[in-house]
Parts: C-alpha cells; structure tokens; sequence
C-alpha cells in the first residue's frame, strides 16, 4: 500500500506504525467520564468493512501522524490528512 | 454411512459405487430451537456437541458460503495446549483432550498427527519465560519438556545454532502437539452434525436479526427470515459485522493473516518448530510442502489477501533459522480474516439480548480451539451457563480489568 503523505508525497506503507480507528483521537475527559465511557473507548470498535478512518505513525520518516481513510475490503487508500489538522477541526487545541 | 477400513476394501471391490453425498442439502424451515451461524470449525463443532452431548433439538447451521470455506480452510493446522495463564491453559488442553478422541468420536479421518510442537529459546530470559510456561502447562494437567541444544540439535541438526543475534539455546517441547488436517475438520464435523438432525444450509447469509423486546425471534438471510428460540454466533472475521445486526460494537478488530506453503521437499521436518526470535513457524505436510507463516499484516482488513511486505518478513524470519530453505520455492500463499480481540483471547458469552450468543475474537489461534469452542459454546447454548474450562472468557472482563493477556501487549490488537 502507498500512502500519499500531504507534505512528503506517497511513501509506502512500511514505513509507518498502524494504531488504529481515528475515533482514537477522542480520548474523553479523564476528570469527568465514567469507567463505561473509558472501557468503550479503550477497548470496543466499529470495526467496519468498507470505509474506515484510521491512525498511522510517520516513524520512519518525519514522525507525523495521519489519519488514512482506508477500504478495508479492497485496502484502496482514500484519503489522507495530517491527524493534527483532524483534531483542530474537531476543535482541539493541538 | 460409518467408515471403516472393511467399508475402503468392500467399496474397492464393487467399483465404489456405494459412497454417498456426505451429508443432505436441506431448504430452511421456519424455526428451529437452535440457529448457529456460521459454517466454520468452531460452528460447525457446536452444531455437532450440541445435538450429540446435550439436546435433541431442532438445530440449523447457517453459512453464506460453503461448508469450511473460512478460516478453518485456510490455517496453518496446528493444535497445542502451550498457554501460560489460568484463564486459557485449561480449556486449551480440554480441547486437546478432545482432538486425541476425535476421530473414533465422529467416525471420520481426520489426520490428527502429534508429531510434537517445539517452541525454541534464543536468550537466557526466553528460557525463564518459557520454563514458567511449562510448569504452567504441567499444573494443568498438559505435557511440557524443556530441552537443551543438544537435544534440538538432534532433532533439527541444520538449523542456525550458531547465529551471532539468535542462537538457538533449548526449546519449550510439547511432544502430545502437532498437527490436523483442517478441512477435514470442517467435513467430519458437519457430517457427524448432519447425521444427527442438523441441517446444514449453505449460501445463506445473516443479514440482520430479528429482536423483541430485548429477546431473539430468529435472523433475516439471504433466503429469508428463519425463526428460532437461541442464536449462536460464530463467524471468526466477521463477528463484527454481524454483531452490529444486534446494535453491539465487540472489542475486536478484524486483520488478515497470510500463511505459505512451498513446493514438495522430502521429508526433514518431522514435527512443528516456532522462532522464538522473530515470528515465524513453520511444519511440512504429508505432501512435503512446508507450511509455514508468521505475523498478521497489522492493519484492519477484510480481503482475505495481503501484501508483499508481509511475505518478505515471513521469509526473513524463515531464512535466519533455516538457511537451507533459501532455494525452495513459493507455491502458494493466501490470508484469511482474523478476529483479533483486545487481549488476544476469545470470548464464549451471552449477551444483551436473551437467546443471542456470541463465539469469537480467537485471534489466529482459533483451529486448535476448535473442539473446545464447539463443547463449550454448545454447553453454554444448552444450559445458558458456561462451561467450566470456559469461565474467563467474558465480555465483561475488559470493563472489570481481568484481561487475559498471554502476551501482555495491552488493548493493541495488531500486535498480540
Ligand atoms: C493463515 C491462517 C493460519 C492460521 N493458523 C492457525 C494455526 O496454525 N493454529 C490455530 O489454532 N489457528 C490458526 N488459525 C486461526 C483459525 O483458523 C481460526 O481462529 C478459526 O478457524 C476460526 O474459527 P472458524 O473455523 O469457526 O472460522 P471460519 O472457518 O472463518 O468460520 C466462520 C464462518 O462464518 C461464515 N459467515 C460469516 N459471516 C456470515 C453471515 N453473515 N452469515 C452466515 N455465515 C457467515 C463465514 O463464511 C465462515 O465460513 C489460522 C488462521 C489463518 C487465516
């Protein structure tokens, strides 16, 4: 698989760590949540066929993460942002 | 039918004309008492346990496929009972236990060969580990021998003892492993099942579940909805997917594993032999093909394909503890679609819905559970409690932070 990484270009797919669902990006409150809403997060997933948002690490490169939308059926990569951008547009502060 | 070697010479004699279709291919009723879904190994054994042990039920088997044609078929085809923690050893060895009897139990070749399972030690720390592991494997009841070099050097003597990162010191032996041949596992399942009532119905997908205030009336398919007081859900890499017909997300990702095999070599690996440096494992069939593989690809798959990356690390892996494999050639490879849950061990469970069941999240170990899973699952189905080798395996048990995590990874499916 190719990665077409928004600053370095399409690098392969080895280069990079594999994480995980995106929604991972939504850690919820440690102050405030309760332990469901910690086990849901930690442990469950949509785990969907077909179109799925997903977090991979840049390591061996500059070290980003992205978030890849990625079909899991057909492993075609459909898009690729900087997961940094991703966040703040989720209102994140970084 | 029963087979038996007067029943080989008899049909040898009269032009085997004698030998029927190994099970019927029935239409769906209406309802049944029991509805399985999913036509693998451990749906299959269910079915089979579950009118042979426990109930004369009305039971169907409900595959969108055919019969075997998941990751039962696609395997590596070893079984072993070599776990450490409590709350995987016991069943583990149950179900070998089981696989010794299988054969006689349901009348059909099943090729189950304990040609023993090795596991091999590189570094002074592995051999600690896997000492606690066969002292672990004793206390339950299960086979373990630790070898030293010299007694893996006779047995496997042009493996690379003297490499300058991984040389081989001993191994974790367990001599009662091996291997079985898988879809025969499928078939003399789904025969022994058939020849006690169960309907086996093929091409028939789940396609949604039919719910009521909070209790199953039966599933919508491909071939219409089918009625039934209990479901049990067994699918291996698609139980997500058919889980969320119940509104439940598991705490499983699905993940392709690849395996290999080579062309024809003559006979020089006599039992099952893993990498304790790398990941990779690796036996030869009857045929003399060496079977082998090693880790998943590691990222959210349902292809039932992987990629290159993969094949080159399997082969690495391969090369560094056999160099002699280096001129054989690849004949095949394909992958298969794993369950993969957050501590790398299943679950046998009820769940939110009364009469729905679920089976699943056996990661890429789940052929060896086989018999275990069917007898459990099926115990758990007959008597809505379950089995005593299969305690652990709850849902629950992420929310009540009792893991159990051979590899002590934590909640990173792609890499247990
Ligand atoms: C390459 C590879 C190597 C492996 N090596 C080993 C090994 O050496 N030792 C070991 O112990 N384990 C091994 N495993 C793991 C083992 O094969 C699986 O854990 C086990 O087979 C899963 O259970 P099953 O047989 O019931 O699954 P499957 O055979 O996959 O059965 C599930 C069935 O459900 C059906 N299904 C799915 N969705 C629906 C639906 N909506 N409606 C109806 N039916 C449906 C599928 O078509 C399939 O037939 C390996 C797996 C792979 C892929």
């Amino acid at each position: 698989m190719i990665i077409n990484h928004p600053i370095l270009g399409p690098r392969d797919a080895q280069e990079f760590v594999y994480l995980g669902d995106a929604n991972l990006i939504n850690r919820p409150d440690g102050m405030t949540a309760g332990i469901e809403v910690f086990h849901d997060y930690l442990y469950n997933r949509d785990n969907p066929a077909g179109e799925h948002r997903e977090l991979w690490y840049h390591e061996q490169g500059d070290r980003s993460w992205l978030v890849v939308t990625r079909n899991t059926v057909t492993h075609e990569i459909l898009k690729v942002e900087m997961a940094r951008d991703v966040a703040k547009a989720q209102g994140r502060s970084k | 039918m029963r087979y038996s070697g007067f029943r080989v010479i008899a049909e040898a004699l009269t032009g085997h004309k004698g030998w029927k279709p190994v099970w019927r291919d029935p239409a769906p009723q209406a309802e049944y008492d029991y509805i399985i879904v999913g036509g693998g190994g451990h749906g299959l054994a269910t079915a089979y346990y579950l009118a042979k042990e426990f109930k004369q039920a009305r039971i169907a088997v409900l595959e969108k496929g055919y019969l075997g044609g998941g990751n039962v078929g696609r395997n590596t085809t070893i079984i072993r009972s070599n776990y450490l923690l409590d709350g995987n050893e016991p069943f583990y060895e149950f179900s070998l236990k089981l696989w010794e009897g299988l054969e006689q139990d349901f009348n059909y070749n099943a090729m189950v060969s304990q040609r023993g399972i090795i596991n091999l030690i590189h570094t002074d720390a592995q051999r600690d580990a896997f000492t606690r592991r066969g002292n672990g494997m004793i206390l339950n009841g299960a086979d373990a021998e630790l070898l030293n070099r010299d007694q893996v050097r006779a047995m496997y003597p042009f493996l690379n003892f003297d490499n300058a990162r991984f040389p081989i010191k001993g191994a974790l032996m367990q001599r009662r492993g091996g291997t079985v041949r898988h879809d025969a596992v499928a078939w003399g399942y789904a025969r022994g099942a058939d020849m006690r009532g169960v309907d086996l119905i093929q091409n028939c997908e789940v396609t949604g579940m039919r719910i009521e205030n909070g209790r199953i009336r039966g599933v919508e398919t491909s071939r219409g909805f089918i009625g039934a007081k209990k479901v049990g859900v067994a699918v291996a890499g698609s139980s997500s997917k058919v889980m969320a017909h119940a509104g439940m997300r598991l705490p499983i990702e699905s993940h392709v594993l690849q395996a290999f095999v080579s062309e024809g070599l003559k006979p020089f690996i006599a039992g099952v032999m893993t990498f304790g440096a790398g990941h990779f494992y690796v036996s030869q069939s009857d045929k003399g093909g060496l079977v082998f593989g090693g880790d998943i690809d590691g990222y959210n798959s349902y292809a039932q394909r992987g990629n290159l990356p993969v094949i080159e690390d399997v082969a690495e892996g391969g090369m560094a503890l056999m160099p002699a494999i280096g001129r054989a050639r690849l004949l095949r490879t394909w992958g298969g679609i794993m369950d993969m849950s957050m501590d790398g061990s299943p679950i046998i469970d009820k769940t939110h819905v009364e009469g729905l069941y679920f089976n699943g999240g056996w990661c890429y170990g789940g052929f060896k559970a086989t018999p275990a899973s069917g007898w459990c699952f099926a115990h758990l189905l007959a008597k809505d409690e379950p089995h005593k080798t299969a305690t652990a395996y709850r849902f629950d048990r992420f929310l009540k932070g009792l893991m159990i995590d051979e590899k002590g990874q934590g909640a990173q499916p792609n890499l247990h």
